[in-house]
């Protein structure tokens, strides 16, 4: 996996693939669609257990849609989806609940539960799916803020926290119960470049630490190659790249390039499909 | 001229059959929710505090506006009955007729009323934000039922506070009226508590204004965590979603109240 594959060097050739048993995640040919919108196409990637995968690619390309299909929030219509080994979509809800009791998920906007403190928020999973004293619960929560440095925050509410320590705070959450992997949607958006730093780096960390396995969705190139083991160019619904970190630095397949060097125009569109401007300036007023 | 005319006649008839089909497919979807809510409503009273924190919501926090409201409206009805019963020599009886409007009639709906309007916007709006806000898909992701976590306690707490607030209200307008009638207009107290002891019958009366409260706060929950559940999550749909929960829920107290009366007293015109 040293060079980066894209689409029109059949990437997906068998030989190329990791090793499917050590994989976490499976996405093995996915096509999904809202109502008849056409959201993703033939998507097959695989995230091997202990490491960061990133999915890289711009606002609206069905980014977030692929970590619904993974948490089974969402079922593809085509494809199969495979989490551990088990088929998600095929899943009753009970088995469904028992799998994404070892999920964590951090959420574009953090979802704090704003009617709680920020240690109640930690303390949600813990109290929901365990049986454990209030005693045992309070030093897990503190040990989990102390991990994102915010021990001291503990009494606050989340409308009281600037963004950066509220993104921490779900980070906390979403590792609350030690789960098997963590998926991060935009963990990085519309935050100062200190906490972008800090965030990355806590990803970063608590992967290693916990020895979980991540999914990093992300459309900052910059952030994600300094953390990530690899990661995967979605665009249009299809995954048009993928490669190492340094495959990637090093790759002048003109998506990639785009996306990291963050040209506005190229083989991504900075235009939304439209007709001529010429004739459409010309045109009546009807 | 005509095919514009009848242009207009089909684009009119397709948004009519669209109207009634979205309308009975909302309806469908609610009653399933209704299953779905009283289905995981032993979460609810398992974990008691849940509930309770909610009827502290739902009910404490509308006491003053059900006290307030209850005083003025049994001192206005003092005031109108006496001038009425007055005319007919009748004035002592103004002690049962605050107490039968009231416990009958005005205590279930108009407490029902405000408490839609205070308490069912404030659970839609809740709700509403917290979808908006992914909290609802973020509990889910946790392998946490939203619809039992945080829908039940707001239904049962609702249901629990309603009978009670419409019990407070149609106390305080005794009150109000015992004020106006007794202390202002100087009815004599024996007659006045007298005459409502012996018109004023636990059975029908007062189960019957019990079972009106029950029922509508029964709709008005129902109402209220539906609307906030099925808001769409942008800020026009949670205020929008606000808004019809006051709009259904006065609409439907005021004619499931014509229904129940309609049974309750039917015997009246025989
Ligand atoms: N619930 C939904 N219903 C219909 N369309 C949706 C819904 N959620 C997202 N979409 C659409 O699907 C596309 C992909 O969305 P998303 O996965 O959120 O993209 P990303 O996370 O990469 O920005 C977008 O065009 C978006 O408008
Ligand atoms: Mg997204």
């Amino acid at each position: 996996m040293s060079a980066v594959t894209s689409a029109s060097d059949a990437v997906f050739a068998p030989a190329r693939r990791m090793d499917p048993s050590a994989a976490a995640i499976e996405l093995v040919d996915v096509s999904f669609a809202y109502d008849k919108r056409p959201v993703l196409q033939g998507i097959t990637m695989t995230v091997p257990r202990g490491k960061i995968v990133a999915i890289m690619g711009g606002s609206g390309g069905g980014k977030t849609t692929i970590l619904r299909l993974i948490g089974g929030q969402l079922k593809p219509n085509s494809g199969n989806v495979l989490v551990a080994g088990q088929s998600v979509p095929d899943l009753e809800p009970e088995a469904l609940y028992a799998l994404r009791r070892r999920f964590g998920m951090l959420f574009q906007f953090g979802a704090l539960f704003t009617d709680m403190s920020v240690f109640e928020n930690i303390a949600f999973p813990m109290r929901e799916h365990t049986e454990l004293n209030e005693e045992l619960i309070r030093d897990l929560v503190l040990m989990k803020l102390h991990a994102v440095g915010l021990r001291g925050a503990a009494a606050m509410m989340p409308t009281e926290l600037s963004g950066g320590m509220a993104r921490r705070v779900a980070l906390a959450r979403a590792i609350a119960l030690d789960p098997m992997l963590v998926m991060y949607d935009e963990p990085f958006a519309g935050l100062d470049p200190i906490s972008l730093g800090i965030i990355g780096q806590l990803i970063r960390r608590l992967n290693d630490a916990l020895g979980t396995t991540s999914v990093v969705v992300t459309h900052d190139v910059y952030e994600s190659l300094k953390i990530v083991d690899y990661m995967y160019f979605v665009s249009e619904g299809r995954i048009i790249a993928s490669g190492t970190p340094e495959s990637v630095r090093a790759s002048t397949d003109p998506f990639v390039r785009q996306f990291v060097d963050g040209a506005p125009d190229g083989p991504v569109r900075f235009h939304y499909p439209a007709p001529p401007f010429r004739t459409q300036l010309l045109a009546d007023v009807s | 001229m005509s095919a514009e005319l009848a242009t207009g006649v089909f684009s009119w008839l397709r948004r009519l059959g669209a109207t009634v089909t979205g309308t009975v497919g909302k309806l469908g979807y609610a009653s399933r929710f209704l299953i779905m809510v009283l289905v995981l409503s032993p979460h609810a009273f398992r974990r008691l505090h849940l509930t309770l924190r909610e009827i502290y919501f739902a009910g404490v926090l509308s006491l003053v506006i059900i006290l307030m409201s209850g005083l003025f409206v049994g001192m206005v009805l003092s005031l109108q009955g006496y001038e009425v019963l007055s005319r007919y020599g009748a004035g002592e009886q103004l002690g049962i007729m605050v107490a039968l409007s009231l416990v009958r009639e005005l205590g279930p709906v108009v407490a029902g009323l405000l408490f839609a309007s205070r308490a069912g916007s404030a659970i839609t709006a809740e709700i509403g934000l917290m979808k908006t806000t992914e909290q609802l898909a973020a509990m889910e992701m946790m392998a946490v039922d939203p619809v039992a976590r945080v829908v039940a306690p707001r239904f049962w707490g609702g249901v629990i506070s309603m009978p009670l607030l419409a019990a407070l209200f149609s106390a305080m307008g005794i009150f109000g009226a015992y004020i106006v009638g007794v202390r202002l207009i100087g009815i004599d107290a024996g007659a006045f508590w007298g005459q409502m002891q012996a018109g004023v019958d636990f059975w029908p009366d007062v189960t019957n204004g019990i079972i009106k409260s029950v029922v509508f706060g029964l709709a008005v929950s129902i109402i209220s965590v539906f609307e906030g559940y099925d808001a769409k999550p942008t800020a026009e749909g949670v205020s929008s979603a606000t808004t019809r929960t006051v709009v259904i829920s006065s609409l439907a107290i005021l004619a499931l109240d014509f229904v129940m009366t309609a049974f309750m007293f039917r015997g009246i015109g025989a």
